[in-house]
């Protein structure tokens, strides 16, 4: 689609205006709907298209919002009642209608509401009509949106703390700040598509076997790549670009297996169940907080209890210290190296059910996330971690009743970027001595 | 072991009448160049610096000593700005220094070194040298860029570098990264480079510590001459002998209060101090069990 | 196999408007990381914010070119000061965190349907270069020879950009010779040190952040200079492939950003030509010609690895003079 250009330049104006106070401060409410062509994002090899009616007759200016995999497009029906939104992958998109742009009196009416969830289809299109009739729209409220956004929140934060407390824990232990994590995530997900997409395994048993194979990358990584470079004495700096090397080799080693596009993972279209207000969770949303929550108090329980666990603290606290009381720190750090690379792994899954889908770079897309997690709980902290993501994960749900949804992680890195400012040891860290 | 036990040590000049009235800690000065005034600093749970007055004279040397952990190398960020105290008042040369960040502190003239030291590593000798000097408009974005502008000033500065690097005897070593200096060396460019500042007041943190005991003599020498050019200064030691020798003025810490101040001989007697250092070991001879100088016992 | 097109295509890498956008985009971060220690991972975002302040000023604001660079440039500064204020006071891994993600926000405002009329979303920018263009004092022809072909409106380009890395390099050359440079390599040693002698370390980081920031912006313009602003280009992976390119030729030197950005650009060209070839020839079987072009970029990652690992002074650094010491 091509902008105008043609209008008023007092516009102009006003949202230049705007694009500098986002830059320093989310606002909610500033945002006007810029008026929009009945097509969108045409250049898209894929397209969702509908056509919007009422008793037979097309209604013009209605809202339409197509999103799913980190991308979103919007537009307004034309005089006909048509839209188009190309989309960039095959995969499953959400449909909403936005039914604050409905005439008076009428509303949705089909089963769901307002929004749809289609799946392109082997044409590469998927058309998705509204049911359309007179009745009350369905106005959620606020508290009920809010609550809604909030679990969904906890949901992503959970997943996105599988991830985040590996990370710390590596950074505590080596002093890493490890960009291939990333790639640890986007491992998990992979091997769980390889297992039960392709190898056709039973997903119960893939995702067990996929975290168990994502712990062996941990190791492996550790054994052939870290644990040398620590040997050559490499510097922190040194070793994180180091990291960030094995990211983009391990990112388009991906992409050359799985390709540019997405692929989903079995069950992951389980239908949603309307738990009370606004909330509705499918089977596979509720599994996944429940397993995270198990898995991070084992993880929790692990860290505190065991010998282990100790050490890795020790270990973070003090290394020369903790290698002086006769700690192995090297079998330590190997692991920290397998545990991490098994969180991330499980994370990688549940992302690709979040998402939904999995693809060569899904672990990327997290990775500002996760660090923004691990940055705010203060870095090496692991709790600091799990706690960093609960806040990034509700931040980012909720800020979307605000923002455009295609800006939810902006006020996320935002309120880093702010938090650092305020407290630059991070919520749970601590400052360094001087001199 | 040590050649400076074999050298007799020349009895240095020592400034006195610098306090007011008897002799406890807090002790007014005659003319005081930083005043201290209910100054803590507390790291969670630990109160590492809670000094309730205390004031260092001016165009002296005084040395501030205490067990380790005592809080000197805070109190010491906290006097230069590296560091904020939870309460208190601090001032120098009668100006308070509430709020005034670590390099206005030093511009000044009241310059430190660092405990652990901070050699430009990959700077030369030279370079690490000039860094210090003030005036250099060179250093402003603007004139950098034309350096007709700022050459004169910089062979003046060299000159002076390099006179301050010869009384060092690193000026073999002026081309050299410093990272390739000794430890001690590192110690020495440290306080040249601080020298280069034209500091009023210098505080040094351990100035002596892990410094060949053959350079020791020529150290204390250049510390003393510091005091002749009419510096003031103000340093942290462990070594009793060289605070015997070269302090007019000892201000004892121990658990981040200030316990005793006091000419030297008169500090070592007490029993404070020696409480402090010793805890019950009270037979032992301070100077041995602290400097790393050891004295045979008879030749005190 | 046509070995010709893929040794034309290949030379046609050193010396093109991609190439000396990389290297100005590569001395900024030398400013940044080589000589003051700055961990700057938001590259990308000083380049976009270069590409579409000129976009921006001259289709929604009707600007000259010129004026728009000037928009660019001061825009940049903006971005420095709103990134640096917060941020400079961290210790090294925070900035390399913060600065990858403002560049990330950056990027989703400039993506983000809500300012659509002004950043064309994902759509980007096209259609800017009347005003370019119509300064140009090349009469139509075409100029150079063999691979180094040009026409007129390229050649513009191509001399705009040459002139702006000279100048720039230049600039840095003077700077890093400077009592301010001094002050500058001192901080990236260690900055309390240098605090002690009463320097405004503050000040210097940021200074150091505002010029390397206009380097990259300027990059940015030059990227943007022959075709169009594409969102999906100022991405993270192209703030590592800058820093490939500054890790190459050696970050705390001036020349060697450049020729690291020219090595880069003529491995990618080199590698995007003959790899779908040797597909096509059947020397590479079982794979797609898609694959093939993935590889590429697998080697720029192992290669920076290996770079980091057994030559972190990159091809033109002094072994002694190690950035990366800590
Ligand atoms: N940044 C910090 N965070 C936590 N505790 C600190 C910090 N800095 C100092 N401390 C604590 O404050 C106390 C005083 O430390 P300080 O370094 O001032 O001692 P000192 O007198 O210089 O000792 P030494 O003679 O060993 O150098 C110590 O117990 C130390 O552990
Ligand atoms: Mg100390």
């Amino acid at each position: 689609m091509t902008p105008s250009r043609s209008q008023t330049g007092s516009k102009h104006w006003i949202q230049i205006g705007l694009l500098t106070t986002v830059l320093t401060l989310i606002f909610g409410g500033l945002f006007s709907t810029s008026a929009l062509a009945d097509e969108a994002g045409q250049d898209q090899p894929y397209k969702v298209v509908g056509n919007v009616k009422n008793e037979g007759l097309p209604l013009e200016g209605v809202r339409i919002v197509v999103s799913g995999g980190g991308y979103t497009e919007e537009t307004v029906t034309d005089a006909d009642g048509k839209w188009l939104i190309g989309v960039p992958e095959k995969a499953a998109y959400s449909v909403s209608l936005d039914q604050t742009t409905l005439p008076a009196g009428i509303a949705v009416i089909e089963e769901g509401g307002a929004e749809q969830s289609v799946e392109i289809g082997p044409s590469g299109s998927v058309t998705k009509n509204f049911f359309i009739g007179e009745g009350e729209r369905i106005v959620v409220s606020i508290t009920d949106q809010l609550i809604a956004r909030i679990i969904y929140g906890l949901n992503f934060g959970l997943m996105l703390g599988l991830a985040a407390v590996g990370l710390s824990l590596v950074f505590g232990t080596t002093g890493l700040s490890n960009f291939a994590h990333a790639e640890m995530v986007t491992f998990g997900a992979v091997a769980a598509f390889f297992l039960g997409g392709i190898l056709s395994m039973p997903i119960w048993i893939a995702i067990p076997v996929a975290v168990v194979i994502s712990g062996l990358l941990g190791w492996g990584l550790d054994a052939g790549l870290w644990r040398p470079l620590r040997r050559r004495g490499l510097g922190l700096v040194q070793l994180m670009i180091v990291s960030i090397g094995l990211s983009l080799a391990g990112r388009y080693v991906f992409q050359f297996f799985v390709g540019g596009g997405t692929n989903q993972l079995p069950g992951f279209d389980s239908p949603k169940i309307k738990l009370f207000g606004a909330t509705s969770l499918s089977v596979i949303d509720i599994a996944s907080m429940v397993l995270s929550l198990v898995v991070i108090i084992g993880f929790a329980w692990w860290l505190m209890n065991t010998q282990t666990g100790k050490a890795t603290r020790a270990i973070s606290d003090n290394a020369d210290l903790a290698a002086a009381s006769g700690i192995d720190v090297d079998r330590v750090i190997r692991t920290v190296w397998i545990v991490a690379a098994g969180l991330a792994g499980l994370s990688g899954v549940l992302w690709a059910y979040f998402r939904p889908g999995i693809k060569w770079d899904m672990g990327a897309q997290i990775l500002l996330l996760i660090f923004a997690a691990v940055t705010l709980g203060g870095l090496g902290t692991a709790f600091g971690a799990l706690l960093g993501s609960l806040v990034v994960g509700v931040l980012v749900e909720v800020s979307s009743l605000v923002i455009p949804s295609d800006l939810k992680y902006v006020g996320a890195l935002v309120v880093l970027i702010v938090i650092l400012l305020v407290r630059p040891q991070g919520i749970l860290g601590r400052k360094e001595r001087i001199g | 072991m040590s050649s400076s036990a074999n050298t007799p040590i020349k009895p240095a000049a020592k400034t006195t009448g610098l306090h007011k009235g008897e002799i406890r800690p807090g002790v007014a000065k005659v003319d005081p160049i930083v005043t201290i005034d209910g100054v803590s600093r507390r790291f969670g749970g630990l109160l590492a610096v809670d000094v309730e007055h205390l004031e260092i004279p001016r165009g002296a040397i005084t040395a501030l000593i205490g067990p380790n952990g005592a809080g000197k190398t805070t109190l010491f960020n906290l006097l230069t700005g590296f560091d904020k105290p939870d309460t208190g008042s601090w001032s120098f040369s009668g100006k308070s220094l509430a709020g005034i960040p670590a390099f206005k502190v030093a511009q000044m003239g009241q310059v430190r070194t660092f405990q652990l030291t901070k050699a430009l590593s990959l700077l030369t000798v030279l370079e690490n040298m000039k860094l210090g000097a003030k005036d250099q408009r060179g250093e402003k974005l603007l004139y950098s860029l034309f350096p007709f502008l700022w050459k004169p000033k910089e062979a003046e500065i060299e000159a002076k570098a390099m006179e301050l690097l010869k009384r060092f005897k690193l000026d073999a070593k002026k081309d050299d990264f410093a990272a390739s200096l000794s430890g001690g060396q590192r110690k020495l460019l440290e306080m040249a480079r601080a020298l280069m500042t034209d500091p009023v007041l210098v505080m040094l943190d351990e100035p002596m510590a892990g410094v060949n005991p053959a350079l020791t003599q020529s150290l204390l020498e250049h510390v003393l001459g510091l005091k002749t050019q009419g510096m003031t200064v103000l340093f942290v030691e462990h070594d009793m002998h060289m605070v015997r020798h070269i302090a007019d003025w000892v201000v004892v810490m121990a658990e981040g209060k200030v316990v005793a101040e006091g000419p030297p001989d008169q500090v070592m007697k007490n029993t404070a101090v020696i409480d402090a250092y010793l805890g019950s070991h009270q037979d032992t001879d301070l100077g041995t069990i602290t400097g790393r100088i050891t004295l045979p016992k008879g030749k005190k | 196999m046509d070995w010709l097109a893929i040794l034309n295509n290949t030379a046609q890498g050193i010396l093109s408007p991609a190439t000396m956008a990389f290297a100005l985009a590569a001395l900024g971060l030398a400013m940044h990381f080589g000589f003051a220690g700055l961990l700057n991972f938001g590259i990308a975002g000083f380049m976009a914010i270069g590409a579409y302040g000129y976009a921006i000023s001259i289709l929604t604001f009707g600007f000259e070119w010129w004026q728009g660079v000037m928009v660019s440039l001061v825009a940049s500064v903006v971005f420095s000061l709103i990134l640096g204020i917060p941020t400079l006071r961290l210790r090294g891994d925070y900035l390399a965190i913060v600065t990858i993600a403002a560049a990330e926000i950056l990027r989703l405002l400039f993506l983000t349907t809500a300012f659509d009329d002004i950043t064309g979303s994902a759509d980007g920018l096209s259609g800017y270069h009347n005003s370019f263009r119509g300064a140009n004092p090349f009469p139509e022809a075409d100029y150079g020879f063999g691979p180094w072909t040009y026409n007129s409106v390229e050649l513009w380009v191509l001399v705009i950009g040459l002139i702006t890395l000279a100048i720039c390099a230049g600039v840095l050359l003077l700077l890093m010779k400077s009592p301010w440079g001094r002050v500058i390599k001192g901080i990236r040693e260690d900055e309390d040190a240098v605090r002690a002698l009463g320097k405004n370390v503050f000040a210097y980081k940021m200074q150091a952040l505002i010029i390397g920031g206009i380097f990259g912006s300027l990059g940015g313009i030059v990227y943007a200079l022959p075709s169009s602003i594409n969102p999906g280009v100022y991405v993270t992976s192209l703030t590592f492939f800058v820093w490939t390119a500054l890790l190459l030729g050696g970050a705390a030197t001036i020349f060697g950003p450049v020729l690291g950005a020219v090595i880069f650009w003529v491995l990618q060209a080199f590698l995007s030509n003959v790899l779908p070839q040797l597909v096509s020839s059947g020397v590479l079987p079982f794979i797609t010609s898609i694959q093939a072009s993935t590889i590429r970029f697998i080697l720029v990652g192992v290669g920076l690895m290996l770079l980091v690992i057994y030559r972190p002074q990159g091809i033109l650094g002094d072994k002694k003079e190690l950035t990366f010491v800590k």
